[in-house]
């Protein structure tokens, strides 16, 4: 089986300082494949890369057989590549349903859209509540629920979740990473960056350490988690 | 966005919450307020003045003049919500947000124009002994009526039962609760948009034809001031959210209300104003597409006004003109719509690329590229295309289906003349600007100018081109003002550079439209329609603040940004963004959060 994600020697670069200093994995179709790593290790980075918002200076992404190289990102949506940007990003001023629908913004099945935005609803009975509340008006947790429905809109292949732990009170964690077990469990293949790395292990298929902008350590998250410097590093255990 | 942790306090309360600013035991006060608003109405009914030399007549006994209907107005809205503050049966249902705070903006804007009037017949006439008892007795009433007024307790008013924040979710619940009465109450509202429109019409027409300064400052006082003791009521409130539920028989009560005002005119003079209100305000609510759905800042908007007007006017069959062409109307509205839209994709492409400061840097350039241009075609320093800065000038009178808009008709009994003619052209103009922004606003492009205006790095990662979006809203925003130009090469006869700058004193020029949408509410369609009447109708009646005028109008606008930054009809998603620690938690605690 080939991966639906093959990243090769990946190097970005801002200006003259390289963030991501050549660092290869893959994702295969069905997986959930975690990036843990600590402030500045290049994990947004290489997010905000394979989605095209930055530009790569070297190496190789291939999605889905073709490779993204010098495709825009608006287009890189359609081949079926989503991503829940950190910090969220949604759109406060809008209702929750225009925000979903906008992440539905390259589709054209009407009923289709519709059948999804139920699902959404389903997935986080919050929103359904709350649908025409304007989006900034929902709590840090319910935003994170409201990024992640409406990546999910454009029915993507692969959806990458960037840090959704970040700046939730420990329920709200929870509730995000009991939906992304859910997810996982529907077959949503899934690449997650965290620093939450307890909770992104015990998720993940496979996982990979990074330090600045390499990777240091790849393993299935099980062996991860009780890897003897990974715990000293992330789990704060001596 | 985190504002739900924001306690809800009542802000700006005053200590004493059963006394106003003003000592008076409430029930006092209350007495002092609505007797005295009756009080002023009667003293309207008197002589202010012995002369005729003030304008208006305030000579005679019994009859109101001028300034004088202005106070009775005021002076019947004050006493007015002062019985409703009673509670008379009927009248509770004029101020849902309570009357008080409604009592004092009607006691203040009774007492500003009543002072006014007083100040200026004395000061024009040389000397106090001008006043008539009648001016006495009006100044006496007004200052009690406000000094009673002020000393009402100063109570917030409660949260609003029709708060324009709750969800609609809660609005259909509420609806469905009553279901039974839905029909009568549809009935019920739209007689009561007849009525807004009916009272907007009045207030409207009165402004236009206001024939000397004191009186459009005297009108300016009463219905600003009416219009805050109103929206203090709660009923402006009330009102917009029965437009809103009747979006479309509002659109279409405004246009026939719109219509009306040509019939309700002896002569031309002031369809005039209307038809040069109606250019301004349909180009700024094609800036607004620009501006106010997709978030660009175009600063040199009125340009596509006047690629539109020369466009127009090159194939109008003007003798001035290069080309021996005389299209018919529907040619020369798609040559100058067709024009402008081009110019739009032609200047957009390269700077659309470009975000914020950049893209008006580059827009203000490319309207003064555009004025000089055309200034320099003119045979010696250019090509002779547009006769420089003579311009193109008699530009023939527009024929549509053997209807002469430059002939007088007679319809049931009323003379249209050549400028309502064309008011009814510019109508229909504004018609098909208001469709195509309704319609793009509420459809996916719309949504997605919107998401670019809020998140662009968001928006690229929902897969939206955001140049081709982008491009899209200013090739929109440009044609409309093309559509726009055509007719107004036909009504001023001639189009020459100076029509067409940045900022001047007469609008339309780019400042004043950005002001426009500004002021009147950005993403809205009332709002730059009103924004545009008022900044077209202040400098073009109040004459004699001349040199002053754009200092005057200056200050306006920062007093304007200072206390309702959202303008004067505002968008939801704004009115989130300025008052976030206001309106947040009212919707959270209604949820539950």
């Amino acid at each position: 089986m080939t991966a639906l994600l093959e990243v090769e020697d990946l190097r970005v670069a801002y200006g003259k300082i390289e963030a991501v200093k050549g660092i290869s994995f893959t994702v295969d179709a069905g997986q959930v494949v975690t990036l843990i790593g600590t402030n500045g290790a290049g994990k947004t980075t290489t997010l905000r890369t394979l989605s095209g918002l930055l530009k790569p200076v070297g190496g190789h992404i291939r999605f889905d057989g073709k490779s993204l190289r010098r495709v825009p990102a608006h287009h890189i949506v359609s081949l079926g590549l989503a991503h829940s940007p950190e910090g969220r990003h949604i759109f406060p001023r809008m209702t929750i349903e225009d925000n979903l629908r906008l992440g539905a913004f390259l589709r054209n099945d009407r009923p289709g859209i519709e059948k999804d935005i139920q699902r959404a609803y389903d997935l986080f009975p919050i929103l359904g509540e709350r649908r025409k509340q304007a989006a900034g008006t929902l709590s840090g947790g319910e935003q994170q629920m409201l990024a992640m429905g409406r990546a999910l809109m454009s029915q993507p292949k692969l959806l990458m979740l960037d840090e959704p732990s970040m700046g939730l009170s420990p329920i709200m964690m929870q509730k995000i990473m009991a939906t992304i077990a859910e997810l996982k469990a529907q077959g949503t293949t899934i690449l997650l960056v965290e620093q939450n790395a307890q909770a992104a292990l015990s998720l993940a298929d496979r996982g990979h350490v990074m330090e600045i902008g390499r990777i240091v350590l790849s393993g299935t998250g099980q062996e991860l988690l009780h890897d003897e410097s990974v715990r000293k590093a992330y789990l704060g255990e001596d | 966005m985190t504002t739900q942790t924001t306690p809800q306090k009542p802000s700006g309360a005053p200590a004493a919450p059963d006394t106003g600013l003003i000592g008076i035991p409430p029930h006092l006060a209350r007495a002092l307020a609505t007797g005295g608003g009756l009080l002023t109405v009667l003293s309207t009914f008197l002589a202010w003045t012995w002369t005729t030399a003030f304008p208006g007549n305030l000579t005679v006994y019994g009859y109101p003049g001028g300034l004088q209907v202005l106070v009775l107005v005021g002076g019947a809205l004050t006493a007015l919500l002062g019985l409703a503050s009673y509670g008379v049966g009927g009248l509770r249902r004029l101020t849902p947000a309570g009357a008080d705070p409604a009592v004092k903006f009607a006691a203040l804007g009774t007492f500003a124009t009543t002072w006014y009037t007083v100040l200026a017949i004395s000061y024009q006439l040389g000397g106090l002994v001008n006043l008539e008892p009648g001016g006495w007795v009006a100044a006496a009433t007004t200052l009690l009526t406000l000094l009673g007024a002020l000393a009402l307790p100063y109570r917030k008013p409660e949260p609003d039962p029709v708060d324009p924040d709750s969800t609609s979710w809660e609005r259909t619940r509420h609806r469905l609760a009553h279901a039974g009465q839905t029909v009568r109450a549809a009935y019920a509202e739209i007689l009561i948009i007849v009525g807004i429109m009916a009272l907007a019409l009045t207030v409207f027409t009165y402004g236009i034809g206001t024939e000397y300064d004191e009186l459009f400052v005297g009108f300016l006082l009463t219905a600003g001031l009416g219009f805050a003791a109103l929206h203090r009521a709660g009923l402006i409130a009330h009102a917009s959210q029965i437009t809103a539920r009747h979006q479309n028989i509002t659109i279409c009560g405004a246009f026939v209300a719109a219509a009306l005002f040509p019939f309700t005119q002896t002569d031309d003079q002031y369809a005039t104003i209307g038809v040069y209100i109606l250019i301004f305000a349909t180009v700024a609510l094609g800036l607004n597409i620009v501006v106010g759905l997709a978030g660009l800042l175009d600063l040199g908007y009125v340009a596509f006004l006047g690629v539109g007007a020369y466009a127009a006017s090159l194939v109008s069959g003007s003798p001035s003109s290069p080309l021996d062409l005389h299209l018919p109307f529907w040619a020369t509205v798609l040559v100058g719509a067709a024009a402008s839209l081009v110019f739009g994709v032609l200047i957009g492409a390269p700077t659309l690329r470009l975000r914020g400061d950049y893209l008006a840097i580059v827009t203000l350039g490319f309207g003064e590229i555009f004025r000089i241009t055309v200034n320099n075609l003119d045979g010696t320093s250019g090509p002779d295309v547009t006769n420089g800065s003579n311009g193109i000038s008699s530009i023939p009178n527009l024929k549509i289906f053997g209807w002469d808009l430059g002939a007088e008709h007679t319809v049931a009994g009323f003379t249209i003349g050549r400028f309502a003619n064309y008011f009814f052209l510019m109508l229909l103009i504004t018609a098909v600007v208001v469709l195509v922004f309704r319609r793009s606003g509420d459809s996916r492009i719309g949504r997605a100018w919107v998401a670019i205006r809020e998140d662009e790095t968001a928006a690229l990662a929902m897969g939206i081109n955001g140049f081709r979006v982008k491009l899209i809203a200013f090739a929109v925003g440009a044609s409309l003002a093309g559509l726009a130009g055509t007719v107004q090469a036909h009504v001023t006869y001639t189009v020459t550079p100076e029509q067409y700058l940045f900022a001047g004193t007469i609008p339309p020029n780019s400042a004043f439209l950005l002001a426009a949408v500004v002021l009147g509410g950005m993403g809205t369609i009332g709002g730059p329609l009103i924004g545009a009447a008022l900044l077209f109708l202040i400098p073009n009646k109040l004459q004699f603040l001349g040199d002053y005028q754009l200092f005057a109008f200056g200050l306006a606008l920062i007093l304007l940004m200072r206390f309702r930054p959202e303008g004067l009809i505002p968008n939801r998603r704004r009115q989130l963004e300025f008052h976030e620690e206001a309106d947040a938690p009212a919707v959270l605690g209604k949820t539950g959060a």
